[in-house]
């Protein structure tokens, strides 16, 4: 199978110029950008993907640009595109790549009302799957690419992609997104970690991504079958601890970290109810990474 | 010069037509549908001409998507109107619901799949102030706090400020007639009121005869200054028609109200371009005996405004006089709105207001030009 890390350099930033289509589990986008520095953090991110030769329907088109003006040469500037609109406001020029996956992501959160969508990692070992919502500082992230590096399947990292017919989870397979501290523990933790760019100053801190391993995007046809859902909280000195969450608890807190619980209605209701029916419900606080991956284990063991 | 968007006309003339898409025209219709807001409009016609399966599965989830929104949205106006009839229970005289509020209220024809962002309510004149004091005292807070924009609102326009309630958000207007009190058309208020009906699950609450609803409308569409939902304002127009069409004498009862109520001439442009884009039934005759049938020079002119107008919602459709023929009425709805007596003193007092507003932000460092801009639409 052709992959985009196949592609030469020019190659790919000349596709993308004209727009490079992008599967990503459910959705195909279009991408468009003339910034070497997206063009590369795609290239280097998503190399394992499939080649697709473009043509036919996009869920969305998405571009990534210069903001024009006298900004281009002081201080440059970019924004974000979805279609003809401009969700955000502009970021320096630095956080061109990062830009794209928050663009990206919000493509789908804020569109993708066909599915249940939660602020939540979703990983997968023996078939069955872990969710991890995470309120921001939980050690959400750090947890995944740690899991992720040590063989789990990662589906997704910042959306959880829930079916609204049989429950099922969408795999998205994109990059793990890390913010300060985590990005040099997980460096610590596995030398093959694959970061694109670093991004400094952003609202979220220092950012960087983690390219996801070759078997999570060789899954990524696979829908997952949810069996917990774990809030994790790192503390530091916290001693590693896993125990059961009420599942009327589990459930509010579930329902404030779906980005559309409430639009959906009766049906976000229904879909909640039924992830928290079928799933076993955890609190787990952790400061030690190696100890908290053997719970997980356990977990699915 | 035609826009680029037969398609997406296509779709919503004719929804069977859809079966026949490929994937890269459907690439276009949907980004169309979604920026002029009728991607819910299509997913609902779909789902009622049987065709929803044969739709590919992405477009079909779009749009599923899309009436997931519409159906909250629906949600949010019932409740709304729960909450407003505790408000306004004390109030004399009729409420009635215009536009969005009306349709999801009754369940009526353009309902299915549609959008909204605000709540339209008219009350009489006499009834204005009371209503506003209740609204209040049930948390709606009233914007342009400036003595010279509350004074152009109750002076001059057929609503106040619009009103945005403190804890839901929700942004309401409260109108006390479909035109500006200084609008080159008067029409009155009164007949209106006397053809509403009381709604059965909110009895507070009235909503215009049918014919009224096809000439407000109508009226809305063609006096307004904005047109990204152009499109779907016209669709709107075209779904009461053809739902009023199968009665008896429809088009001579809706003739004779446009008359009494000195609408024809927006009547006119609506039955014009409601049959021209989207092929609704209007028998010739009488589009030719509408009461306001503007003079043939004119009504060229207005086709070359009116059409690129319709089709500034997304830049794949838009040609290269939709930019200036929205400019241009926006103007013209400006012009419409008052006579240049108080037109002219109306932008110089803007323009002036918002350079010097222009000013105070840009040494204060704030970045609210966009409302600073919203306000001159007033």
């Amino acid at each position: 199978m052709l992959t985009l890390g196949s592609l030469s350099t020019t190659d790919f930033r000349k596709r993308l110029l004209a727009g490079l289509s992008l599967r990503v589990g459910p959705f195909r986008y279009q991408l468009r950008s003339d910034l070497p520095r997206v063009a590369d953090g795609l290239a280097k991110m998503y190399a394992d993907f499939p080649f697709d030769g473009g043509g036919g329907f996009h869920d969305f088109h998405a571009r990534v640009g210069s903001v024009a003006g006298f900004r281009r040469w002081l201080r440059p500037q970019v924004n974000f595109w979805w279609d003809a609109h401009q969700p955000f406001k502009p970021l320096p020029a630095s956080q061109a790549y990062a830009l794209l996956e928050w663009g990206m992501n919000w493509c789908i959160a804020s569109q993708a009302h066909h599915y249940l969508l939660l602020h939540a990692a979703v990983l997968e070992c023996n078939d069955r799957c872990v969710i991890l919502p995470g309120d921001p500082g939980a050690g959400k992230s750090t947890l995944t690419a740690a899991l992720m590096l040590s063989g789990w399947r990662l589906l997704s990292d910042e959306l959880t992609v829930v079916d609204r017919d049989d429950g099922s989870i969408e795999p998205l397979a994109r990059p793990v997104s890390l913010k300060n501290e985590s990005i040099d523990v997980i460096r610590a933790f596995d030398s093959r970690a694959v970061f694109g760019e670093t991004a400094r100053d952003t609202h979220k801190g220092t950012v960087s991504h983690l390219k996801p391993t070759q078997e999570s995007v060789a899954g990524v046809g696979k829908r997952g079958q949810p069996a917990h859902i774990v809030f994790p909280r790192w503390q530091r000195g916290a001693e590693t601890k896993l125990s059961a969450r009420p599942k009327a608890d589990a459930f509010m807190h579930l329902a404030n970290h779906a980005f559309n619980y409430s639009l959906l209605g009766r049906l976000g209701f229904e879909l909640c109810a039924n992830l928290v029916d079928r799933c076993d419900c955890w609190d787990f606080n952790y400061s030690r990474l190696e100890e908290a991956l053997r719970s997980f284990e356990q977990l699915v063991a | 010069m035609t826009p680029n968007w037969d398609r997406l006309l296509l779709a919503l003339r004719e929804p069977q037509a859809m079966t026949g898409f490929d994937a890269a025209t459907w690439d276009l219709v949907v980004r169309q549908a979604t920026a002029a807001g009728l991607l819910g409009r299509l997913g609902a016609l779909a789902g009622r001409s049987g065709v929803r399966s044969q739709l590919p599965t992405a477009v079909w989830r779009h749009m599923q998507a899309m009436l997931a929104v519409a159906e909250q949205q629906q949600r949010a106006v019932q409740w709304e109107l729960v909450q407003l009839a505790r408000d306004l229970a004390d109030l004399d005289g009729p409420v009635v619901l215009l536009k969005g509020a009306a349709y999801a209220a009754a369940s009526l024809p353009p309902a299915a799949g549609r959008l909204f962002s605000d709540i339209d309510l008219l009350v009489p004149r006499a009834q204005l102030d009371a209503a506003e004091a209740a609204l209040m005292l049930g948390g709606w807070v009233g914007s342009h706090h400036s003595a010279y924009d509350q004074r152009y609102y109750r002076r001059w326009m057929h609503e106040l400020p619009p009103m945005t309630h403190i804890r839901r958000r929700t942004v309401l207007d409260l109108h006390h007639n479909l035109l500006p009190t200084s609008a080159r058309l008067k029409t009155p208020p009164e007949p209106i009121f006397a053809a509403a009906k009381p709604l059965a699950q909110f009895p507070r609450f009235s909503i215009p005869d049918a014919l009224d609803q096809v000439l407000h409308s109508a009226t809305h569409l063609f006096h307004e200054g904005e047109w990204e939902h152009g499109l779907r304002d016209l669709v709107d127009l075209d779904a009461l028609l053809r739902a009023g069409a199968v009665e008896a004498d429809y088009w001579d009862r809706l003739l004779a109200r446009a008359e009494q109520l000195n609408l024809g001439k927006p009547l006119f442009y609506g039955l014009r371009y409601c049959s021209q884009l989207l092929e609704t039934p209007v028998p010739e005759a009488v589009i030719v005996y509408c009461s306001g049938r503007p003079s043939a020079v004119a009504t060229r002119l207005m086709d070359g405004l009116f059409v690129p107008a319709f089709a500034t919602a997304h830049p794949t459709c838009r040609v290269r006089l939709s930019g200036i023929a929205a400019f241009g009425l926006y103007v013209r709805s400006h012009w419409l709105r008052m006579p240049l007596r108080l037109l002219l003193p109306h932008l110089t007092y803007k323009a002036w207001a918002g350079a010097t507003e222009g000013l105070r932000e840009s040494s204060a460092g704030g970045n609210n030009r966009r409302q600073g801009s919203r306000a001159s639409i007033g």
